[in-house]
This record gives C-alpha cells, structure tokens and sequence, in this order.
C-alpha cells in the first residue's frame, strides 16, 4: 500500500513536469463544414471574409452549416496549432488557412487534399496568376492549395526624415554601400533617430529572414537552397557578406540596439511609433504594410500616403537584376479527410471568388493573385503603394518549402543573433551555421558553392 | 439468536477478508484512474514518441517510424543539452532551493516575531504573486523587467541609468521573477510547520541559554525536517516545470541564454516539428523530475521514527 502511494505520488510529480495536451469533441454532424483560420486583434481582415463567405454559401446550401473556427495565434503559434489540429482525422477542419511555404511538407504529411479534379471544373481558376498558381503545388505536381494574395518586400522609408538629413527622395539606394552612406547621414544629422532597421535574431522569427537576411543574401548572387540539385548551400562568401552588412549596421548603431532587435514586440514599435513619429528613417517591410496605417488598421496614420516611400531593395553591388524581394503567401486548403470533399471545395470557391478576393486583398494590403481582382480599380486605389510593390514581384524570391526549412530558418536566426550580439564573427557564425546544416540534413544534401 | 448471529458474521468476515479490503479502496479508483489517463498516460506516450520519428508535418507526421535510440543519440551530441541542463540546475537551484526555500523559511520565521499588522500586510503582499495565474505573473514579471518597466523607471528615477534587464541578465530575471511568484508557497509551508512545534520546547531551550541562532539551528530546523523535504520536493518539481514565465519573459533568448530544458522541449516540438526529438528532451527532464522525487521521498522515510 505504501509502496503503491509512492508510486503513485511519483508518477503525480512527474505529471508536474509534462502537460498534456486535450483533445476536441469530435464532429457532431457530417454536413458541418470546419473552418480553420488566423485571427488576431490586428489581423481580421479574414474573419471578415470568412463570415461574408459563410453567409453566402449558407444560402446557397441549405443545410449546411459552416462553423468557423478562428484560432488566436501568431504565425509561428498558427501553425503549430494547425499542424496540431490536422494531425487527427477527428479535429482536422474540412478548409483551413495554410501559409504558402508549409504546403509541400503538409502535403508529405498527408494532411491536404489534391483538388486537381475540382479545379478543371471551376472557371475561375483561369483567372488566377501563373506565377501564384505555382504556390499550391506539392512534389507530385499536384494542385493543394489556392493562393489568396501574395506580398512582395522592400524599403519603407519615412520621406520626412530623409530630407531632414538631406537626402532627396525619392530615394533609390543602387548597393549596399548607398544605404550605409545614407543612414550615416541621418545619423549625423540627427542622433536620436535610428537611422536604417533591419530585423535580426530569434525572438522576430520568419521577419528575421524574410524582411532582412534574406534580401541581403540574394542580393549577393548567393541563394540559401540549390532547387534543381535539391541541396543547402553552404560555405557561401554572400552568407558572410550578408552578417558582415548586419554587423556594419548593429556596430555603428545605425539600426535599433540589439537588445530592441531581440524583442518579439519590436516590429509593433517601426509600426505603431517609430516611423509614424518621425524616430526611424527606413525600415525592410512588407507590401502589406499599409494595412496597419489605412483606415481601420491597428496604428492608423492618416499621412502614411505622404510621408511615406517605398523602394527596392538593392542589390550588394547594384548587379543585375538591381533589386530583390522576398515573397510569401498564404493559401486555402481542404482537409485530406474530410468527409465532404465537395462541399468543401465548394466553399474555398466561394471565399475566393472575385468579391471576396477583392475585399480581403484590400483589407489586408494583399496583392492580388486573380487578374480579374488586379485589374480592379478598387484595388489599384486601395493604397498609394499598390503600382510599387507589385512591380517587385519581377525581381522577388521565394523560400524553399521543404520540411527541413523552418529549422534551417532558425541556424540563420540564430547566425544574425549571435552576430548583432558580438557573440561571433560573420566568419565564425557562417561557419557555425555551416555545420548546423549539414547536421540538420546530412552532409549529403549541402553543396559548397 | 444473538450467539448464532455473531457467529455468522464472523464467518463472513473470515471468509472474505480480501474483498472487505478491496472494497474499502474503491473510492479511490475514480482518482487512480484519472490519475493513469491523465498523468501516467501522457508521460509514457512521451516515452514512447521519443523513440520514433514523429514529426508536426513532412512525411513522418501520420506514420513516425520507431528509429530506437536515435533522438538520445543525438541529444547526447548537442551542444544544447549542456547548456539547458546547466541553465536548468542554475534555475532551480537559484530560484527554488535557495531562493523561494529560504526566503519562505525566513519570512515565516520573522512573521512569527512581526505584529500582526505587519504579518497581515506582508503575508498578503507575498501571497498575492502565488494567486496570481501563472501567465498573468509572468506578463507582470516582463513588464517590470523590460525595457521601458517599472524596474528602470525606478532606478532611472534613482539616477541610475537604464539597464536591459531581460537582454543582458536574463537568467537573473526570471529567477528574480520566479522567486517573487513561488515563495508564497514555502512561506505557507513553514508557517504551518513553525506553528506545530510546542511552545514548551522552544521554552526548554531559551531556559538553557540558546540564543535565537542556537534555537533556529538546533530546535526549528531538525522539527520541521518533514516539512522542508517535502516543500523541497514540491517547488524542485514545480520550477523544474516552468515554461510559461521563461517562455513570456525571454523566449528562451537572448542566443539561449535562458533555455532551459522545458523550453527547449517546447522548441524543438513545436517550434522545429520534431515531436520525436521534443519528447525526448522532456523524457530526460521526467527522469530529472523522478530522481529528484525518489530522493526526497527517501530524506521522507528517514526521517520518520
């Protein structure tokens, strides 16, 4: 008996130590479709499409409901919980919102549905951009998902705060060399603005790659993945290079102080205060960035149109093709298991159509992947950026979507952190990461170059 | 009548001794039984996911393949795992043997002297931390801790400048932050610990001559040895535990200078997709959490006469 109570106890106390996760009830009807989508105090332009979508299909398809399921999270946190939710056939959602570069792995996992079948018979899919179509193909070759918007990513600079310094805009850096010129200006002329803000380190997550690492390392000739030989490329004097330009940027303070960098909050204050408020003179964004000063975003800027500029990103020497952008996106997914296909399909179709399309890619500064929505003139009025950032998808990039990818994503986090910290040198964190990913994917699936 | 009656129930009894005792137990197998499904069933399925492959997404995810030892192979071989360990031992050390065990004591030895007044106000100050939810705590600890926190609005209102609490002390911080939320709990321990040793004996020793040093080292303590193994054992498995205040606080960071091993668990989880590797590194921590349990249950029976 004793015995058996400390056991017990035992095993008690290392309760203590894992938690565990719950399950959801399962399906209470099998004409209940389950929507899966991200929600978030400052993003709900898709809780407003989703709605109007759930209107109009419910009225169109009597009996059927449609229950949607918002989840409150981050990307990261989406993800995670999406991934989670599709993991058991009994709380998979029948359509869910999947950002564009976990389709392939998500694909591998078996959790989407290939809507090859569904696709030839729906006429708006001529509509959609080649280019954009590509997003939603696994390895097969298969369609699985349905591109909602995509972005591109370049400089927003604050116009006011380059003339101040002296600097005519519109301002189009050529190299690496003219940002470091120009920030070193608005340095001079005023020290307590922060001159330049590229994300680095952990604690931003993807916008430590996507709005910063990324740009500089394409920009150098160099690319993070060899897509025909499908293998990691390391040992890459542009890998080098880039950290080298961060640590430029850290040491002579000519971005945010590291400790700023390494908070989660930081790219709530180049939105909400910095830039509005005349503290920060360019910043490394999205093309949805208007959607946080437009009317109803979460730091409306009535003057953003004005003081605001955007322009490309350059390239390390100004070599061709002078510019470089990173794009993501995110899709419209059906569940592999879901017990309505049809329907299912049948409700994406709806919330992609082209009124919905239109209201989302305004709503949320999206650009358009339906030539039908980009040739609105709604949407080309959505926001005075609209012509510039959708000429950056001539020169835009794309991450390599494979399963291995957020944990290479993290050894580059972890290089620019260690670098904008002083921790390392670019040499030494190169290296580091170099050895981080051959022991993340095997010796075998890197190449030097 | 009365003879025979007696004589039957002794019968009974004899006969079925065994069921008598296992009916007495019944009302404890709704609580075992949660206890199983709820407890021991997660930790031996964490046991069991870490010798496979199981991943959040790619083609392990639905069907993860058992790879034996593979994921402590490499755990083994990770520059993470001395890390967290140490980062570990510093935490729990720092914040719950030494930190919440001693303030807790020594709160609870002074509020025995303090007027009552004085006792109310600081017994409520403390407890309050404890009652708070854990991410209300820990979103509190990071207000006062950041940047722009009520800490440097204190010492810049001081004159003392401004310093990146979180950045350049992390470790510092959410020991601080997880004693100020723990100590509650050893204080209330000791308090009901102090209040169950006879006056007469405290009386004894003053009698003697023992100064209060003396009377602390060689009445209080050896008195209340229960009371501390077990407080130990509870607060070492509860900070072994923590995740979310590290987790609001720090994320683990600054270049994981605060990862300790339920945050890295949770990364390599849910952050990397790797449930198998994940699960893992929480096996090693429930084997952590057991020796630690094992020994204090042992300083238990030693203790008893």
């Amino acid at each position: 008996m004793g015995r058996a109570l400390k056991i017990t106890s035992l095993i008690a106390a290392a309760g203590f130590v894992l938690t565990a996760c719950s399950a959801a009830s399962p399906e209470a009807e099998t004409r209940t479709l389950k929507v899966a989508y991200q929600k978030t105090d400052s993003f709900t332009a898709l809780d407003t499409l989703f709605q109007a979508a759930k209107q109009e299909f419910e009225a169109a398809n009597q009996g059927v409901t449609v229950a949607l399921e918002p989840i409150q999270a981050n990307d990261d946190d989406y993800g995670t919980k999406l991934a989670l939710a599709l993991r058991s056939p009994s709380t998979a959602p029948d359509v869910f919102y999947e950002d564009t570069f976990k389709v392939r792995s998500d694909v591998d996992a078996g959790y989407l549905l290939k809507l090859d079948s569904h696709l030839e018979g729906w006429e708006d899919w001529d509509t959609f951009d080649d280019g954009a179509k590509a997003a939603g193909l696994g390895d097969d070759g298969g369609t699985y998902a349905v591109p909602l918007g995509t972005d591109t990513r370049g400089i927003w600079y604050n116009k006011k705060v380059l003339t101040a310094a002296g600097v005519s805009v519109p301002w189009e850096p050529r190299t690496w060399q003219d940002i470091l010129d120009t920030a070193r200006k608005i340095k001079a002329s005023d020290a307590t603005v922060v001159p330049f803000n590229m994300y680095a380190g952990k604690a931003t997550g993807e916008g430590t790659v996507m709005q910063s690492f990324y740009e500089l390392l394409y920009g150098t000739g160099s690319e993070l993945y060899d897509a025909d030989a499908k293998k990691w490329v390391v040992g890459s004097p542009g890998f080098t290079d880039s950290l080298g330009f961060l640590k430029t940027l850290y040491d002579e303070k000519l971005a945010v102080s590291p400790a700023e960098a390494l908070d989660a909050n930081v790219w709530k204050k180049v939105f909400g205060e910095w830039l509005p408020e005349g503290k920060l003179g360019a910043t490394v964004e999205g093309s949805y960035t208007p959607s946080f000063w437009q009317k109803g975003g979460s730091y409306e800027w009535a003057e953003y149109g004005q003081d605001m500029g955007v322009t490309a990103f350059p390239t390390q020497n100004g070599q061709a093709p002078g510019g470089v952008s990173m794009s993501g996106g995110w899709t419209l997914a059906v569940g592999a298991e879901t017990k309505n296909p049809d329907l299912a399909f049948e409700f994406l179709a709806t919330a992609l159509n082209q009124k919905n399309s239109l209201a989302f890619n305004v709503a949320s500064s999206q650009i358009a992947v339906r030539k039908d929505v980009a040739a609105d003139s709604g949407y080309q009025a959505a926001n005075p950026f609209v012509k510039d950032v959708s000429e950056l998808v001539a020169v835009t990039h794309y991450r390599p979507a494979t399963a291995e990818y957020p944990r290479i994503s993290a050894a580059v986090q972890e290089a620019t952190e260690a670098v904008i910290t002083g921790a390392k040198s670019p040499e030494q964190a190169a290296a580091d990461y170099d050895t981080a990913v051959k022991g993340i994917v095997g010796e075998a699936k890197t190449v030097a170059k | 009548m009365a003879v025979s009656l007696r004589r039957v129930q002794t019968g009974h009894r004899r006969r079925r001794p065994g069921l008598r005792r296992q009916a007495r137990l019944l009302p404890v197998v709704p609580a075992v039984v949660l206890l199983l499904v709820f407890l021991a069933g997660p930790v031996l399925w964490a046991f069991h996911a870490s010798f496979t492959n199981a991943a959040l997404t790619g083609r392990n995810a639905r069907n993860p393949g058992w790879i034996g030892f593979d994921n402590y192979a490499r755990l083994l071989s990770d520059p993470m795992l001395p890390l967290s360990l140490g980062l570990t031992v510093l935490f729990v050390g720092g914040s719950a043997i030494v930190g919440q065990n001693l303030l807790g004591l020594t709160l609870a030895v002074l509020m025995r002297r303090a007027r009552r007044p004085v006792a109310a106000v600081v017994g409520t100050a403390v407890v309050a931390a404890w009652v708070l939810p854990e991410i209300v705590a820990a979103f509190a600890a990071y207000a006062y801790f950041s940047r722009d926190g009520t800490l440097n609005q204190l010492l810049g209102g001081l004159g003392l400048g401004q310093t990146d609490w979180l950045y350049s002390f992390p470790l510092v911080a959410i020991l601080l932050a997880n004693i100020w939320r723990g100590t509650a709990f050893s204080m209330l321990v000791y308090r009901a610990a102090l209040s169950d040793i006879p006056g007469e004996v405290t009386e004894a020793a003053l009698m003697d001559g023992a100064g209060g040093w003396q009377r602390l080292a060689f009445i209080t303590i050896p008195m209340i040895r229960g009371s501390i193994a077990t407080n130990l054992m509870l607060i070492t498995l509860q900070t072994l535990a923590v995740f979310t205040l590290i987790w609001v606080m720090t994320a683990g960071g600054p270049a994981n200078a605060s990862t300790t091993l339920p945050v890295l668990a949770y990364l390599e989880a849910f952050k990397f997709g790797d449930i198998g590797y994940g699960t893992a590194v929480a096996s090693v921590l429930i084997l952590i959490g057991l020796v630690f349990g094992a020994a204090y249950v042992r300083l238990l029976r030693e203790d008893k006469p």
